[in-house]
Protein backbone atom coordinates (compact mmCIF):
# COMPACT_ATOMS: atom_id res chain seq x y z
CA UNK A 1 0.00 0.00 0.00
CA UNK A 2 2.75 2.37 0.74
CA UNK A 3 4.99 1.78 -2.06
CA UNK A 4 2.81 1.95 -4.47
CA UNK A 5 1.54 5.54 -2.99
CA UNK A 6 4.66 6.69 -3.36
CA UNK A 7 5.22 5.28 -6.65
CA UNK A 8 2.47 7.40 -8.02
CA UNK A 9 3.60 10.16 -6.13
CA UNK A 10 6.83 10.03 -7.04
CA UNK A 11 5.91 9.63 -11.23
CA UNK A 12 3.90 12.30 -11.25
CA UNK A 13 5.97 14.39 -9.83
CA UNK A 14 8.28 13.05 -12.47
CA UNK A 15 6.31 14.21 -14.80
CA UNK A 16 5.95 17.29 -13.49
CA UNK A 17 9.39 17.88 -13.85
CA UNK A 18 9.97 16.80 -17.12
CA UNK A 19 7.19 18.86 -18.07
CA UNK A 20 9.01 21.96 -17.24
CA UNK A 21 12.51 21.14 -18.34
CA UNK A 22 10.65 21.14 -22.02
CA UNK A 23 9.05 24.14 -21.11
CA UNK A 24 12.15 25.64 -20.17
CA UNK A 25 14.11 24.29 -23.22
CA UNK A 26 11.02 25.85 -25.43
CA UNK A 27 10.56 22.01 -27.01
CA UNK A 28 7.17 22.19 -25.99
CA UNK A 29 4.59 25.49 -25.87
CA UNK A 30 2.94 26.63 -22.31
CA UNK A 31 -0.46 26.38 -24.11
CA UNK A 32 0.24 22.25 -25.16
CA UNK A 33 1.69 21.71 -21.69
CA UNK A 34 -0.68 23.42 -19.52
CA UNK A 35 -3.29 20.70 -19.53
CA UNK A 36 -0.67 17.99 -19.00
CA UNK A 37 1.08 19.84 -15.71
CA UNK A 38 -2.54 20.56 -14.65
CA UNK A 39 -3.38 16.69 -15.17
CA UNK A 40 0.12 15.95 -13.49
CA UNK A 41 -1.31 18.25 -10.07
CA UNK A 42 -4.55 16.66 -10.00
CA UNK A 43 -3.11 13.02 -10.05
CA UNK A 44 -0.61 14.38 -6.90
CA UNK A 45 -3.40 15.75 -4.97
CA UNK A 46 -5.59 12.34 -5.88
CA UNK A 47 -2.45 10.29 -5.40
CA UNK A 48 -1.49 12.34 -1.84
CA UNK A 49 -5.27 12.28 -0.56
CA UNK A 50 -7.02 9.06 -2.04
CA UNK A 51 -10.05 9.65 -0.04
CA UNK A 52 -10.78 12.40 -2.28
CA UNK A 53 -11.75 10.08 -5.25
CA UNK A 54 -13.78 7.69 -2.99
CA UNK A 55 -15.99 10.84 -1.75
CA UNK A 56 -16.29 11.80 -5.40
CA UNK A 57 -17.52 8.30 -7.00
CA UNK A 58 -20.11 8.14 -4.23
CA UNK A 59 -20.97 11.05 -5.47
CA UNK A 60 -21.37 11.09 -8.86
CA UNK A 61 -22.65 7.33 -8.81
CA UNK A 62 -19.57 5.31 -9.15
CA UNK A 63 -19.03 1.90 -7.48
CA UNK A 64 -15.51 1.83 -7.98
CA UNK A 65 -13.74 5.03 -7.14
CA UNK A 66 -10.58 3.45 -9.69
CA UNK A 67 -13.06 3.02 -12.63
CA UNK A 68 -14.10 6.38 -11.98
CA UNK A 69 -10.91 8.08 -12.64
CA UNK A 70 -10.44 5.71 -15.57
CA UNK A 71 -12.99 7.50 -17.52
CA UNK A 72 -11.71 10.28 -16.24
CA UNK A 73 -8.39 9.61 -18.37
CA UNK A 74 -10.31 8.51 -21.39
CA UNK A 75 -12.11 11.56 -22.09
CA UNK A 76 -9.01 13.91 -21.37
CA UNK A 77 -6.45 11.91 -23.58
CA UNK A 78 -9.45 12.20 -25.98
CA UNK A 79 -9.61 15.83 -25.88
CA UNK A 80 -5.75 16.55 -26.04
CA UNK A 81 -6.24 14.30 -29.26
CA UNK A 82 -9.04 16.56 -30.64
CA UNK A 83 -7.10 19.73 -29.55
CA UNK A 84 -4.28 18.05 -31.43
CA UNK A 85 -5.82 17.49 -34.80
CA UNK A 86 -7.41 20.71 -34.48
CA UNK A 87 -4.17 22.64 -34.34
CA UNK A 88 -2.72 20.17 -37.04
CA UNK A 89 -5.75 21.63 -39.42
CA UNK A 90 -4.96 25.05 -38.56
CA UNK A 91 -0.97 24.44 -39.18
CA UNK A 92 -1.59 22.51 -42.43
CA UNK A 93 -4.06 25.78 -43.59
CA UNK A 94 -1.04 28.10 -42.75
CA UNK A 95 1.19 25.68 -44.90
CA UNK A 96 -1.06 26.38 -47.92
CA UNK A 97 -1.32 29.86 -47.55
CA UNK A 98 2.42 30.51 -47.41
CA UNK A 99 3.35 27.67 -49.90
CA UNK A 100 0.50 29.84 -52.30
CA UNK A 101 2.50 33.23 -50.80
CA UNK A 102 5.70 31.53 -52.11
CA UNK A 103 4.89 30.67 -55.37
CA UNK A 104 2.91 34.12 -55.98
CA UNK A 105 6.29 35.81 -55.02
CA UNK A 106 9.05 33.50 -56.70
CA UNK A 107 6.43 34.06 -60.08
CA UNK A 108 6.81 38.28 -59.22
CA UNK A 109 10.71 38.17 -58.70
CA UNK A 110 10.90 36.23 -61.71
CA UNK A 111 8.81 38.71 -63.66
CA UNK A 112 10.72 41.49 -62.22
CA UNK A 113 14.29 39.80 -63.18
CA UNK A 114 13.11 39.02 -66.63
CA UNK A 115 11.55 42.93 -66.81
CA UNK A 116 15.18 44.00 -65.51
CA UNK A 117 17.04 41.94 -68.19
CA UNK A 118 15.33 43.56 -70.82
CA UNK A 119 15.84 46.73 -69.73
CA UNK A 120 19.77 46.29 -70.06
CA UNK A 121 19.10 44.53 -72.69
CA UNK A 122 18.02 48.19 -74.46
CA UNK A 123 14.66 46.35 -75.74
CA UNK A 124 11.90 48.08 -74.08
CA UNK A 125 8.23 47.32 -73.53
CA UNK A 126 6.79 45.18 -70.41
CA UNK A 127 7.27 41.47 -70.05
CA UNK A 128 4.33 39.24 -69.78
CA UNK A 129 5.89 36.52 -68.27
CA UNK A 130 9.66 35.55 -67.72
CA UNK A 131 11.15 33.63 -70.49
CA UNK A 132 11.15 29.55 -70.86
CA UNK A 133 14.91 29.49 -70.12
CA UNK A 134 15.15 31.47 -66.79
CA UNK A 135 13.29 28.26 -64.79
CA UNK A 136 14.77 28.01 -61.65
CA UNK A 137 16.54 24.72 -60.55
CA UNK B 1 -1.73 38.68 -74.74
CA UNK B 2 -4.57 41.49 -75.00
CA UNK B 3 -3.46 44.90 -72.83
CA UNK B 4 -6.20 46.64 -73.39
CA UNK B 5 -8.98 46.56 -70.47
CA UNK B 6 -11.72 44.41 -71.94
CA UNK B 7 -12.29 41.71 -69.92
CA UNK B 8 -9.14 39.69 -70.06
CA UNK B 9 -9.58 35.82 -69.68
CA UNK B 10 -7.05 33.41 -67.41
CA UNK B 11 -6.71 29.73 -68.34
CA UNK B 12 -5.77 28.21 -64.77
CA UNK B 13 -4.22 24.67 -65.69
CA UNK B 14 -3.27 22.82 -62.12
CA UNK B 15 -1.25 19.99 -63.18
CA UNK B 16 0.43 17.60 -61.08
CA UNK B 17 3.59 15.63 -62.25
CA UNK B 18 1.49 15.86 -66.34
CA UNK B 19 4.78 16.30 -68.27
CA UNK B 20 3.70 14.10 -70.78
CA UNK B 21 0.43 15.50 -71.11
CA UNK B 22 0.81 19.38 -70.18
CA UNK B 23 2.75 20.30 -73.76
CA UNK B 24 -0.29 19.19 -75.72
CA UNK B 25 -2.85 20.69 -73.75
CA UNK B 26 -0.43 24.05 -74.08
CA UNK B 27 -0.41 24.06 -77.89
CA UNK B 28 -3.99 23.43 -78.28
CA UNK B 29 -4.87 26.04 -75.62
CA UNK B 30 -2.73 28.67 -77.62
CA UNK B 31 -4.23 27.96 -80.68
CA UNK B 32 -7.88 27.98 -79.60
CA UNK B 33 -7.48 31.18 -77.12
CA UNK B 34 -4.76 33.02 -78.71
CA UNK B 35 -6.34 36.08 -76.67
CA UNK B 36 -6.11 34.62 -73.24
CA UNK B 37 -3.35 34.11 -70.27
CA UNK B 38 -2.16 30.82 -69.26
CA UNK B 39 -1.05 30.07 -65.97
CA UNK B 40 0.33 26.29 -65.26
CA UNK B 41 0.09 25.66 -61.23
CA UNK B 42 2.54 22.98 -60.86
CA UNK B 43 0.89 21.32 -57.57
CA UNK B 44 4.64 20.47 -55.74
CA UNK B 45 5.53 18.10 -59.07
CA UNK B 46 8.14 16.30 -59.23
CA UNK B 47 8.67 15.29 -62.75
CA UNK B 48 9.97 18.51 -63.79
CA UNK B 49 6.26 19.85 -65.12
CA UNK B 50 6.60 23.28 -64.27
CA UNK B 51 9.93 23.08 -66.33
CA UNK B 52 8.20 21.54 -68.98
CA UNK B 53 5.33 24.82 -68.86
CA UNK B 54 8.00 27.53 -69.19
CA UNK B 55 10.07 25.78 -72.02
CA UNK B 56 6.27 25.76 -74.22
CA UNK B 57 6.50 29.02 -73.58
CA UNK B 58 3.04 30.23 -74.05
CA UNK B 59 2.17 29.94 -70.49
CA UNK B 60 3.05 31.59 -66.83
CA UNK B 61 3.83 28.93 -64.44
CA UNK B 62 3.62 29.58 -60.82
CA UNK B 63 5.80 26.54 -59.24
CA UNK B 64 3.74 25.71 -55.93
CA UNK B 65 7.25 24.31 -53.40
CA UNK B 66 4.24 21.63 -51.74
CA UNK B 67 1.68 19.50 -53.06
CA UNK B 68 -1.32 20.56 -52.10
CA UNK B 69 -4.23 18.95 -53.94
CA UNK B 70 -5.95 20.33 -56.69
CA UNK B 71 -8.18 22.94 -54.40
CA UNK B 72 -4.60 24.36 -53.26
CA UNK B 73 -3.46 24.71 -57.01
CA UNK B 74 -6.49 26.11 -57.83
CA UNK B 75 -6.87 28.63 -55.02
CA UNK B 76 -3.49 30.02 -55.79
CA UNK B 77 -4.54 30.23 -59.54
CA UNK B 78 -7.63 32.26 -58.10
CA UNK B 79 -5.34 34.63 -56.00
CA UNK B 80 -3.05 35.05 -58.93
CA UNK B 81 -6.07 36.10 -61.02
CA UNK B 82 -7.42 37.88 -58.74
CA UNK B 83 -4.17 39.89 -57.96
CA UNK B 84 -3.66 40.75 -61.94
CA UNK B 85 -6.85 41.93 -61.81
CA UNK B 86 -8.48 39.00 -64.40
CA UNK B 87 -11.92 40.01 -65.43
CA UNK B 88 -12.72 36.28 -66.25
CA UNK B 89 -10.76 32.78 -65.28
CA UNK B 90 -11.36 29.34 -66.34
CA UNK B 91 -10.22 26.33 -64.78
CA UNK B 92 -8.93 23.26 -67.38
CA UNK B 93 -7.44 20.11 -66.51
CA UNK B 94 -3.67 19.24 -67.49
CA UNK B 95 -4.50 16.05 -68.73
CA UNK B 96 -5.76 16.57 -71.93
CA UNK B 97 -9.69 15.20 -70.89
CA UNK B 98 -11.15 19.21 -71.39
CA UNK B 99 -11.34 20.09 -74.62
CA UNK B 100 -9.66 23.68 -75.37
CA UNK B 101 -11.87 24.42 -78.31
CA UNK B 102 -15.21 24.42 -75.43
CA UNK B 103 -13.64 26.69 -73.21
CA UNK B 104 -14.46 29.53 -75.37
CA UNK B 105 -18.42 28.03 -75.10
CA UNK B 106 -17.82 28.04 -71.23
CA UNK B 107 -16.70 31.31 -70.74
CA UNK B 108 -19.27 32.69 -73.08
CA UNK B 109 -21.83 31.20 -71.09
CA UNK B 110 -20.83 33.02 -68.55
CA UNK B 111 -22.44 36.67 -70.22
CA UNK B 112 -24.95 34.27 -71.87
CA UNK B 113 -26.62 32.91 -68.92
CA UNK B 114 -25.50 35.51 -66.90
CA UNK B 115 -23.64 33.24 -64.64
CA UNK B 116 -20.89 34.01 -61.72
CA UNK B 117 -19.70 30.44 -62.34
CA UNK B 118 -20.25 28.19 -65.69
CA UNK B 119 -19.52 24.28 -65.28
CA UNK B 120 -18.50 22.37 -68.05
CA UNK B 121 -20.38 19.36 -67.96
CA UNK B 122 -19.92 15.81 -69.16
CA UNK B 123 -23.76 14.84 -68.67
CA UNK B 124 -25.52 17.31 -70.39
CA UNK B 125 -26.14 15.53 -73.35
CA UNK B 126 -23.28 16.27 -75.22
CA UNK B 127 -20.44 13.45 -75.36
CA UNK B 128 -20.64 9.82 -74.30
CA UNK B 129 -19.16 10.31 -70.76
CA UNK B 130 -20.55 7.61 -69.20
CA UNK B 131 -20.28 5.92 -65.64
CA UNK B 132 -22.37 3.36 -63.72
CA UNK B 133 -23.33 1.30 -60.09
CA UNK B 134 -22.63 3.58 -56.74
CA UNK B 135 -20.49 5.77 -58.22
CA UNK B 136 -23.31 7.10 -60.93
CA UNK B 137 -25.44 6.88 -58.18
CA UNK B 138 -23.11 9.07 -55.88
CA UNK B 139 -23.19 11.62 -58.50
CA UNK B 140 -26.85 11.77 -58.99
CA UNK B 141 -27.30 12.42 -55.44
CA UNK B 142 -25.07 15.25 -55.84
CA UNK B 143 -26.63 16.50 -58.91
CA UNK B 144 -29.99 16.34 -57.10
CA UNK B 145 -28.60 18.32 -54.31
CA UNK B 146 -27.20 20.93 -55.56
CA UNK B 147 -29.48 21.72 -58.17
CA UNK B 148 -31.99 22.65 -56.12
CA UNK B 149 -29.33 24.61 -53.97
CA UNK B 150 -28.87 26.23 -57.31
CA UNK B 151 -31.94 26.61 -58.57
CA UNK B 152 -30.38 25.13 -61.83
CA UNK B 153 -30.04 22.14 -63.41
CA UNK B 154 -26.27 20.78 -62.56
CA UNK B 155 -25.55 17.44 -63.72
CA UNK B 156 -22.06 17.68 -63.02
CA UNK B 157 -20.71 18.43 -59.86
CA UNK B 158 -17.38 16.88 -59.77
CA UNK B 159 -16.44 18.56 -63.27
CA UNK B 160 -12.98 20.10 -62.94
CA UNK B 161 -14.05 22.20 -65.69
CA UNK B 162 -15.38 25.61 -64.85
CA UNK B 163 -15.20 29.55 -65.55
CA UNK B 164 -15.87 31.50 -63.07
CA UNK B 165 -16.08 35.97 -62.91
CA UNK B 166 -14.73 38.99 -61.34
CA UNK B 167 -17.18 38.34 -58.78
CA UNK B 168 -16.62 34.04 -58.25
CA UNK B 169 -12.51 34.92 -58.82
CA UNK B 170 -12.94 37.42 -55.46
CA UNK B 171 -14.53 34.08 -53.52
CA UNK B 172 -12.77 31.39 -54.82
CA UNK B 173 -9.51 33.19 -53.87
CA UNK B 174 -10.45 33.63 -50.38
CA UNK B 175 -12.20 30.18 -50.30
CA UNK B 176 -11.19 27.57 -52.49
CA UNK B 177 -11.30 24.16 -49.61
CA UNK B 178 -8.26 21.95 -50.12
CA UNK B 179 -10.06 18.88 -48.64
CA UNK B 180 -11.61 15.52 -50.68
CA UNK B 181 -14.23 16.83 -53.11
CA UNK B 182 -13.75 20.56 -51.97
CA UNK B 183 -12.52 21.68 -55.41
CA UNK B 184 -15.53 20.46 -56.57
CA UNK B 185 -18.79 20.11 -55.10
CA UNK B 186 -18.53 21.96 -51.66
CA UNK B 187 -16.65 25.24 -53.90
CA UNK B 188 -19.77 24.83 -55.85
CA UNK B 189 -21.96 24.45 -52.27
CA UNK B 190 -19.56 28.03 -51.58
CA UNK B 191 -20.82 29.61 -54.36
CA UNK B 192 -24.17 28.87 -54.52
CA UNK B 193 -24.10 29.85 -50.83
CA UNK B 194 -22.37 33.47 -51.36
CA UNK B 195 -25.37 34.10 -53.86
CA UNK B 196 -23.52 33.64 -56.87
CA UNK B 197 -25.22 31.67 -59.95
CA UNK B 198 -24.02 28.56 -61.06
CA UNK B 199 -25.14 27.35 -64.47
CA UNK B 200 -23.67 24.87 -66.58
CA UNK B 201 -22.84 24.04 -70.48
CA UNK B 202 -22.54 20.34 -71.57
CA UNK B 203 -19.10 19.86 -72.90
CA UNK B 204 -17.40 16.33 -74.74
CA UNK B 205 -14.84 14.71 -72.67
CA UNK B 206 -12.15 13.49 -74.32
CA UNK B 207 -10.40 9.87 -72.92
CA UNK B 208 -7.15 10.64 -70.11
CA UNK B 209 -4.00 10.52 -71.70
CA UNK B 210 -3.27 7.67 -68.91
CA UNK B 211 -5.25 5.63 -66.62
CA UNK B 212 -9.00 5.05 -66.57
CA UNK B 213 -11.67 5.62 -64.51
CA UNK B 214 -12.09 3.08 -62.06
CA UNK B 215 -15.01 0.59 -61.39
CA UNK B 216 -14.36 -1.00 -58.20
CA UNK B 217 -17.73 -0.87 -56.59
CA UNK B 218 -15.89 -0.52 -52.94
CA UNK B 219 -14.18 2.69 -54.10
CA UNK B 220 -17.28 3.63 -55.26
CA UNK B 221 -19.28 3.40 -52.27
CA UNK B 222 -16.58 5.12 -50.31
CA UNK B 223 -16.87 7.80 -52.78
CA UNK B 224 -20.45 7.79 -52.27
CA UNK B 225 -20.19 8.26 -48.51
CA UNK B 226 -17.38 10.39 -48.61
CA UNK B 227 -19.17 12.80 -50.98
CA UNK B 228 -22.84 12.74 -48.88
CA UNK B 229 -20.60 13.50 -45.96
CA UNK B 230 -18.27 16.14 -47.46
CA UNK B 231 -21.40 17.90 -49.13
CA UNK B 232 -23.55 17.74 -45.34
CA UNK B 233 -20.67 19.57 -44.01
CA UNK B 234 -20.33 22.21 -46.70
CA UNK B 235 -23.98 22.46 -46.61
CA UNK B 236 -24.23 23.33 -42.49
CA UNK B 237 -20.82 25.03 -42.13
CA UNK B 238 -20.88 28.85 -40.90
CA UNK B 239 -20.65 31.36 -44.41
CA UNK B 240 -18.26 33.70 -44.78
CA UNK B 241 -15.83 32.11 -41.97
CA UNK B 242 -12.06 32.01 -42.94
CA UNK B 243 -10.70 29.00 -42.12
CA UNK B 244 -8.23 28.90 -39.16
CA UNK B 245 -4.45 30.13 -40.13
CA UNK B 246 -5.97 32.00 -43.38
CA UNK B 247 -5.30 35.71 -42.74
CA UNK B 248 -6.78 37.45 -45.51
Amino acid sequence: MMTGYWFALGSCLLLLVFLVVLMRTRRIREKYALIWVALAIGVCIVGAFPSAVTWLSSLVGVQTPSNLLFAFALILLLLVCIQLSVEMTTMEEETRTLTEEVALLRFDLDRMAAGQRDRDGARSGPVAFPPPEDGPA
Amino acid sequence: MSEDLRSRLLVIVPAWNERDALPGVLVELARELPEADVLVVSDGSTDGTADVARAAGTAMVLDLPLNLGVGGAMRAGYRFAAREGYGAAVQVDADGQHDPADVRRVVDALTAESADVVIGARFAGVGSYRVRGPRRWAMSVLSGVLSRIAGARLTDTTSGFRASNRRAIALFANEYPAEYLGDTVESLVIACRSGLTVRQVGVQMRPRAGGTPSHNPVKAAVFLGRAVFALLIALTRPLGQAPAGVHR
